[in-house]
């Protein structure tokens, strides 16, 4: 191995990249062969992903037990957070376009629409609406029986409400738990952390419930119009990262089980929560401009 | 603060042969690599932009069919801006920036392994698509909806392609920022850095602000092609307008990802042969700032015909003009650079000077672009072409020529062949302006782009410009041919390698050995 003495520690050639790579194609052209009906699709996208979880496993371990073996200094803990924040930004900018598009088309281009009697004559648009050839929409909650004629919105003050109560909930554990670590409290780390754990996983079934219940009898999917397409990306995505979020912390709650960081070194904790925090604001973005406006 | 020593890799057993390019973690294998592949991009590109030309040299319709005719103008732009010209950018800033800085290596060398190892995935994936059954994509590199929701297979190869390029260019712009922000030596404040590493710093701040956004637009359209969702389609209520703004948002500061860099190039190279430190450093660094933030505001001014409220249009040609000011600033300060210095004409400086009297070409042409009752008339017409080949040629393209010539004494410790330099410069400006100067006058004329065909009254401009083309592309074999010669033999370069240049880059020895500042140097 190659020590790092007191200074910046620079990598030796590595092959995880590589295997990223070879990983991320072979996911990215099965499904393309899955969506233009290939058969090897499926085959190609298991393998691609079996490939990038591996070089998961292999390139992390790596960087831990660098990071246990004492080979990384502060300078380089400055660099690993600094590209964290900057990832995260790059994530914001992600969610950023979904939002405008969902401003955009609410406040512009659904009036626009409306407006003109030469597309679309007699479309009244009005939000939500699933556009001049989609179902019509009806109150929030309620169980449409034809969903071709009709659909129906999740209203903000059942289950969302509850799930940003348990978003926030969560951010404020996985700073108890940030605290406990600095002060060399394990137990109550591993506590604190595992609750937060605990928050993400009731959100995660939450939503999945709210899923199949606007799938099942709102007459709400993806396809019902732009209020669908608005609706399950932003929640998707958001899900999506609540689900990577949850699994760093997991990894990071594991991790501490076996006595990892150090009160004064812990970069791949304040990197999980950091991002927690992170979907718990898209999540704030979210319950306001998706559910409650 | 930045205290950086290097481990010691004595002892260590280093891959050779390919897996050495495969596994390496040192930034000046890692940029080599962005420059061949760029290199690479470029020729198929063009070669591809002479398919095209050879297309338009008569009217009618000769060599290939309109469909193909589509695909090649696609996926020229495509390969172009993803393929050359970013990669291009980061081979130099690769090499070049920890060298400026002071620092042994980028800060994060495996990811920086990664950023480059995505991209010739990416563009198998791109071009391979034009063998699958309908073709390759076809709706221009701008992707509109709603052509490319109707588009075959080759539309998702592009959005996977665009995806994986979408990674490695956010990978790469993190490691960059990063590098520049932690690694810099002790002494090196942020006003004293480079000029080119703070146009890179800007330069990543955009790509990292932008690129997300774009791989938000394509999984829309990835979702409205397969998944049912309506976000371009007025009969679900979205509108394939929304798809343009989205783009552009992008689009706009995607421009400036493609041209800072060079201006930073052009600020390394003017000082050196006027012998004078640059003038005017502080407004170089805010004008680039200035640049960076407007281009946020502009984005709409690449719809102008498309029917926005005339609010709108306003808005975005007046943010589009105030640009003009910054740019001005600095096309001011490269002139008053060279005045009264000591000026020689290298090949580099060369190419420097022609780029800032090409580039300002191609933003007069924009600044009459940007004025919305005008382009009402240059919309969609070779006028466009023209214009945005001065700044992306002209401009981006031959400040890279530049900059290759500055530091290939640098990277291989031979000079290049001056002789052969100067010829290639001299073929590749005149054959540049004979092929695209002609389009100005067409495109007021009222021809349209992205057509096999034309009217006959265009037919000699047209031949005139496809004649410049072909000997734009083939002056091109020779820049390839004397990168060659330069790092297999030549005259031995001298550290200094030009008449007492600034930059830490000089004071290594060249070639520049595999490690450079493992001891941070002392900035005064
Ligand atoms: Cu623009």
């Amino acid at each position: 191995m190659s020590g790092s003495r007191d200074g910046y520690y620079l990598p030796n050639p590595s092959a995880w990249p590589i295997i990223g790579s070879i990983g991320l194609f072979t996911t990215l052209l099965g499904l393309m062969l899955f969506l233009n009906e290939g058969k090897t699709g499926p085959w190609l996208m298991g393998f691609g992903a079996a490939t990038i979880i591996f070089m998961m496993f292999g390139w992390f371990g790596r960087v831990i037990r660098e990071s246990e073996g004492g080979m990384y200094n502060d300078h380089v803990g400055l660099s690993f957070r600094m590209s964290m924040m900057w990832f995260i930004f790059s994530e914001v900018m992600f969610f950023a376009a979904f939002f405008s598009a969902l401003f955009y088309t609410r406040s512009l281009a659904v009036p626009w629409l409306a407006d003109t009697d030469l597309l679309w004559p007699g479309y009244e648009g009005g939000w939500p609406t699933a556009g001049p050839k989609g179902p019509l929409p009806i109150e929030a909650d309620t169980v449409v029986a034809d969903p071709s004629r009709q659909f129906s919105t999740i209203g903000a003050w059942g289950i969302p409400v509850v799930n940003t109560g348990l978003l926030l909930l969560s951010s404020v554990t996985v700073t108890i738990a940030h605290h406990a670590l600095k002060m060399n409290e394990r137990r109550k780390l591993i506590v604190w952390l595992g609750i937060t754990l605990v928050l993400g996983a009731m959100f995660l079934f939450l939503q999945g419930k709210e899923y199949a219940h606007a799938y099942q009898e709102l007459g709400l999917t993806l396809g019902t119009g732009v209020y669908g397409a608005t609706f399950f990306m932003l929640t998707g995505f958001h899900g999506l990262h609540v689900t990577v979020g949850a699994i760093i912390l997991l990894v990071v709650w594991l991790r501490c089980l076996r006595g990892h960081f150090k009160p004064e070194n812990h970069f791949a904790f304040e990197a999980g929560a950091w991002y927690w925090h992170f979907v718990d604001t898209v999540w704030v973005g979210l319950f306001i401009f998706v559910y409650v406006f | 603060m930045a205290t950086a020593e290097v481990a010691s890799h004595e002892g260590h057993h280093h891959p050779t042969g390919i897996m050495r390019w495969l596994t390496t973690t040192n930034h000046k294998d890692i940029g080599t690599l962005y420059l061949c592949f760029s290199l690479t991009m470029f020729l198929i590109g063009g070669f591809m932009a002479l398919v095209v030309r050879a297309e338009l040299f008569q009217p009618g319709l000769q060599i290939v069919d309109p469909h193909f005719f589509n695909q090649m103008t696609t996926m020229h732009a495509l390969i172009m801006v993803f393929g050359a010209i970013m990669p291009g950018f980061v081979g130099f800033a690769n090499w070049m920036i920890p060298m400026m800085v002071g620092a042994p290596d980028m800060a994060l060398p495996r990811l920086n392994n990664w950023s480059f190892w995505i991209l010739p995935f990416a563009f198998t994936m791109l071009l391979s698509s034009l063998f699958v059954p309908g073709g390759g994509p076809a709706a221009g590199w701008t992707l509109y909806a709603p052509l490319t929701i109707q588009g075959g297979m080759s539309v998702d190869m592009t959005i996977f392609a665009i995806h994986m390029m979408g990674i490695s260019s956010i990978l790469g712009a993190i490691n960059i920022i990063v590098t520049i922000f932690n690694m810099r030596a002790p002494g090196m404040s942020l006003m004293k850095m480079p000029l080119f590493v703070w146009t890179w710093l800007i330069t990543a701040f955009l790509l990292i602000a932008v690129m997300p956004v774009l791989a938000g637009a394509v999984t829309m359209l990835l979702t409205d092609r397969h998944f049912g969702t309506a976000f371009f389609d007025p009969a679900g209520g979205g509108d394939p307008v929304m798809f343009q703004h989205i783009f552009w948002f992008f689009g706009h500061p995607e421009v400036y990802i493609m041209i800072l860099p060079a201006f930073g190039i052009i600020s390394e190279i003017i000082p050196t042969f006027s012998r004078k430190p640059l003038f005017g450093y502080t407004t170089m660094v805010l004008a680039t700032a200035c640049i960076a933030f407007l281009s946020f505001v502009v984005w709409a001014h690449h719809m102008f015909t498309v029917g926005m409220p005339l609010a709108g249009e306003l808005f975005f040609m007046y943010s589009t003009m105030l640009i003009a000011v910054p740019t001005g600033v600095k096309v001011f300060n490269w002139v008053s650079t060279m005045w009264r210095g000591a000026l020689t004409f290298e090949t580099p400086m060369l190419f420097a000077v022609a780029v800032v009297f090409l580039f300002t070409i191609g933003g007069f042409s924009g600044l009459m672009l940007a004025i919305t009752p005008a382009d009402f008339q240059y919309h969609d017409t070779y006028f466009v072409v023209a214009h945005f080949h001065y700044v992306l040629f002209s401009g981006a393209a031959m400040a890279m020529m530049g900059g290759a010539y500055y530091w290939l004494p640098k990277w291989t410790g031979h000079m290049y062949d001056e002789k052969l330099g100067k010829i290639h410069f001299w073929l590749t400006t005149i054959f540049f302006n004979v092929t695209f100067f002609p389009q100005h006058f067409l495109g007021l004329a009222g021809m349209p782009r992205r057509i096999p065909d034309y009217a006959l009254q265009f037919t000699e401009f047209n031949v005139i410009s496809s004649l410049g083309a072909f000997g734009l592309g083939l002056s091109q074999l020779l820049f390839v041919y004397i990168i060659v010669k330069c790092v297999r033999s030549g005259v031995r370069a001298t550290d200094e390698v030009w008449e007492r240049p600034r930059g830490l880059e000089w004071t290594v020895p060249s070639p520049a050995p595999y490690h450079t500042f493992e001891t941070p140097p002392k900035v005064i």
